[in-house]
């Protein structure tokens, strides 16, 4: 294999930046959150990278509890997301300004 | 050929990652989505992480988009609102993602880190390993891990519980 480790960390940090952009762009939260976890699998993929190219598991270990961490906070999010358009009648970002008045 | 899919899954996952954040309708995204975990778990083949991209299949491909697919569905978002993306977004989105791209390729290409050329003998590959480290070395994470998980099922079914303040916001909208 004659990939190089800087390859997999472009991928990795472009693919944070499409998170990134999308979290700016959108109004859904659905969306939103699925743009968050594109973040989160860039930081994934990074780690993965790095744990190969030096040598040692650890890193892979991480992902794993990681991959745990995303499935729950996963779970609860769409969990309140639910809930927020029981309440409101909306989940576009936008319209959610019980805060600000 | 190693190269040839590293470069296939790359295009895959990153050019599914930009129609899950430009994609008008959010079913759409949802499964783009699935293509740009599926694109990640070849990454993970390719890097000889094998029971990581199996778990990014099951996890993320199998549970978290089809989650996310019901959630849209269920809540259809999509019928009654489809706005127009506010000015202002669009520019600091556009910004933000040229200021991180041009960011990330500068300094990848700058300053290459130095890495052995030819990677070790990959150490993630085998189960064997995994489960060593998860019950020795990780072995309270584990614990906190699978405890974390209960905690979550738990605050799932509390939350989406029905209360009698959803029910009356409910009513007062229809």
């Amino acid at each position: 294999m004659t990939i190089s480790l800087n390859a997999f960390l472009i991928v990795a940090g472009l693919l944070f930046a499409i998170g990134f952009f999308g979290v700016l762009l959108r109004y859904n939260t659905l969306v939103l959150y699925m743009c968050l976890e594109l973040m989160l699998n860039a930081t994934t993929l990074a780690l993965v990278a790095f744990s190969r190219f030096n040598g040692t598991p650890d890193g892979n270990t991480f992902v794993f509890f990681i991959i745990t961490v995303a499935a729950a906070e996963v779970a609860v999010g769409l969990a309140i997301i639910v809930q927020l358009y029981r309440r409101r009648g909306t989940v576009q970002v936008d319209e959610l300004t019980a805060l600000k008045d | 050929m190693a190269d040839f899919l590293f470069y296939a899954f790359a295009a895959l996952t990153l050019g599914s990652a930009l129609m899950v954040a430009l994609h008008r309708n959010a079913v759409d995204a949802a499964l783009s989505l699935f293509l740009t975990f599926f694109g990640m778990a070849g990454l993970f083949v390719l890097l000889e992480a094998y029971f990581l991209a199996i778990l990014q299949v099951l996890v993320y491909a199998g549970a978290v988009v089809v989650l996310f697919a019901f959630i849209v569905m269920l809540l259809d978002v999509d019928a009654n609102k489809r706005r127009p993306i506010g000015k202002f977004a669009k520019v600091a989105a556009g910004i933000s993602l040229a200021l991180l791209g041009t960011g990330v390729l500068w300094l990848f290409h700058k300053n290459q880190l130095s890495g052995p050329a030819l990677p070790l003998e990959a150490s993630g590959s085998a189960l064997k390993t995994y489960g060593r480290q998860l019950f020795t070395t990780y072995l309270l994470p584990m614990q906190v891990a699978g405890f974390l998980l209960l905690i979550a099922m738990i605050g799932v079914i509390a939350i989406s519980k029905k209360s009698k303040a959803a029910d009356a916001a409910e009513e007062s909208r229809s």
